[in-house]
């Protein structure tokens, strides 16, 4: 489509730039009121802060526990990584290597998880967290991302595993590999693009989940950021400077990945959505 | 039974004694698929089929007792306060969902369409466009309740000094606007998912389609409604089935912004805060009812499964007429 003339191509301009506008002005808003005194904040909301005020950040990492909150989201979400990523490239690995009898009912018994809202069974997985005496620790968030995190690894590994040609892992088996060998060292490494969108497709969204926290977790030291940040703005509220900056810190390391990353971000999130 | 062909697969299979090779077989698919099922099973499956169970019993607090039968959708249907509860969540669920349709998808199709043109600037705009995605709504809910504070808020001292300042109001404290606003700032955050969705369709349809429309003399608004469009239907399903799901999985951001209770009276109440509510205990009445919210679960449950699975099936065939 390039045929297209001069007034035409202002105008799409226009539009697309009022839009990347409306996306970003927020953003910088918020970035600029992070750096000003409430006061100024009320009194000059648009301006760029007469004094740069670091420090708001400093409380807000340190006063309101931003440090603590920030470290239980890391631990949490890594942890439910690495558990999708090794067993959803197991279980995908199985499924997508192997004949036996079953293996089209179980790969369609992990699909079945896409589709099934999770959050509808909380009151059951409460009270089977309570009998486990999971209740306000980081497992009970870890096991439900974890499990519910599964089914899209194992759809996204299983098809990636499927498309490898058959003689790589007889070969392997011809050498005398063992099957672990094989399944770590020969497939493993060939399906790596399908780890890291299985990653990404999973880590935002527990990154930022605030359901099952504000179930699962009581105590403060336990929080994960988007819970934190909920009392937060319950005893700052009319502290205005930290709150931006509080805004600010949760997500500027989300943004910056999105930065680094904007197409691994792009095709991970659209995974199922988008083909290819 | 005639002997394996000599394949290298075979070869290899006859080494140790083929029993201990099968045996040997069996365990490793227990050790590649076990964790992974089990998992899957207690924490997913468990608790969704144990909460349509549990719509059928009869609770005190979180206690279950006896066997109910269809009581408790009963009570949920027919009951002060629980039909009332129910039809005003459902009514604004039904309501984000045609917003959402009419207003975020619409905005994101023109989006896509002008990208597609091959627009000066095109990448840098679509990662612009779909940063808000990626952020949390907890951050995203917070940031535009600040914004539209009624006294301090910049939204209003902005329509104020445009000269609009009759348009300022309480945008999340009116029960008459709270719901739209709500559904907007949900729009800024998702419009880049539908906008990256439809412009990857648009980008889908073969070159040759469009020139050979172009030289039987269709103009570009043609081209457009007889040529794009048609091929868009899977996106636009797509589309359709996940703005659906969203809307009635809808919680984080009316809970974050305007509380448990779908504040101010009611007016952005929606299923899932309901269903919370039921669930967990309404802080101020202090209301807690398992039954009736595990009644609401398997509603909810039904419905979506049901328009998932339509979706699915049109998606199929869909994607077969194309083919």
């Amino acid at each position: 489509m390039t045929t297209t003339r001069l007034p035409w191509k202002v105008a799409v301009q226009v539009i697309l730039l009022a839009n990347a506008v409306l996306v970003l002005a927020p953003m910088a808003l918020m970035g600029l009121s992070a750096f000003k005194s409430t006061r100024e904040i009320f009194q000059n909301p648009f301006g760029i802060p007469t004094v740069w005020r670091f420090e708001n950040f400093a409380r807000v990492w340190v006063e309101a526990r931003f440090a603590l909150y920030f470290r239980n989201s890391v631990v949490v979400t890594l942890a439910s990584i690495v558990v999708i990523l090794v067993f959803g490239a197991m279980a995908g690995y199985a499924l997508g290597r192997f004949r036996f009898s079953g293996n089209d009912l179980l790969y369609l018994y992990f699909l079945s998880g896409l589709m099934l809202p999770i959050r509808l069974g909380i009151i059951p997985l409460f009270i089977l967290m309570r009998n486990l005496n999971l209740l306000d620790t980081h497992w009970a968030l870890i096991l439900t991302y974890a499990a519910s995190g599964l089914p899209s690894a194992v759809f996204i590994l299983t098809g990636f595993f499927r498309a490898l040609p058959t003689d790589l892992d007889s070969a392997a088996r011809i050498d005398g590999a063992g099957e672990w060998l094989i399944f770590r060292r020969v497939m493993l490494p060939l399906v790596r693009p399908a780890l890291v969108i299985a990653a990404i497709y999973n880590l935002i969204p527990i990154w930022n989940d605030f359901f099952f926290p504000l179930v699962f977790i009581q105590s403060d030291r336990l929080k994960t950021l988007p819970l934190g940040m909920t009392t937060f703005f319950g005893q700052y509220y009319t502290d205005w400077a930290l709150l931006f900056a509080g805004l600010t810190l949760a997500a500027v390391p989300v943004i910056l990945l999105y930065v680094m990353l904007s197409q691994h971000f792009i095709r991970g999130l659209t995974a199922g959505a988008v083909k290819g | 039974m005639t002997p394996p062909a000599l394949t290298p697969r075979s070869v290899a299979r006859l080494r140790p004694s083929r029993l201990s090779v099968r045996a040997g077989r069996r365990l490793w698919l227990l050790i590649f698929l076990g964790p992974a099922t089990a998992l899957f099973a207690a924490f997913v499956t468990y608790p969704i089929l144990s909460a349509l169970a549990f719509s059928f019993y009869r609770w005190e607090g979180i206690g279950r007792r006896g066997f109910a039968g269809l009581h408790n959708f009963v009570r949920l249907f027919a009951t002060y306060p629980y039909s009332q509860l129910l039809g005003n969540a459902f009514w604004h669920n039904v309501l984000v969902f045609i917003v959402t349709m009419l207003v975020q998808n619409g905005i994101a199709l023109a989006l896509a369409l002008l990208l597609a043109r091959g627009a000066w600037g095109t990448k840098v705009y679509r990662v612009i466009f779909f940063l808000p995605v990626t952020l949390s709504l907890i951050i995203v809910g917070f940031l535009w309740a600040l914004f539209l504070n009624p006294i301090f808020g910049i939204v209003n001292k902005l329509l104020t000094s445009a000269g609009l300042a009759f348009l300022a109001r309480p945008w999340l404290g009116d029960s008459q606007t709270a719901l739209l606003t709500l559904t907007l700032i949900n729009a800024w955050r998702w419009i880049g998912f539908p906008t990256i969705v439809f412009l990857a369709g648009i980008n889908a349809v073969p070159d040759e389609y469009l020139e050979a429309a172009r030289l039987d003399g269709a103009g570009e608004w043609q081209v457009t409604r007889h040529v794009i469009f048609p091929l868009l239907a899977p996106a636009v399903t797509i589309i359709v089935l996940l703005t659906f799901i969203g809307s009635f999985n809808w919680f984080e951001l009316p809970y974050v912004v305007q509380g448990v209770s779908g504040g101010p009276n009611r007016s952005t109440d929606v299923l899932s805060l309901l269903f919370y509510r039921m669930a967990f205990g309404e802080v101020d009445t202090g209301l807690q009812d398992i039954g009736i919210g595990s009644a609401i679960a398997v509603l909810m449950f039904i419905l979506l499964v049901a328009v998932s699975a339509i979706g699915a099936v049109l998606l199929r065939r869909r994607e077969v007429e194309l083919a």
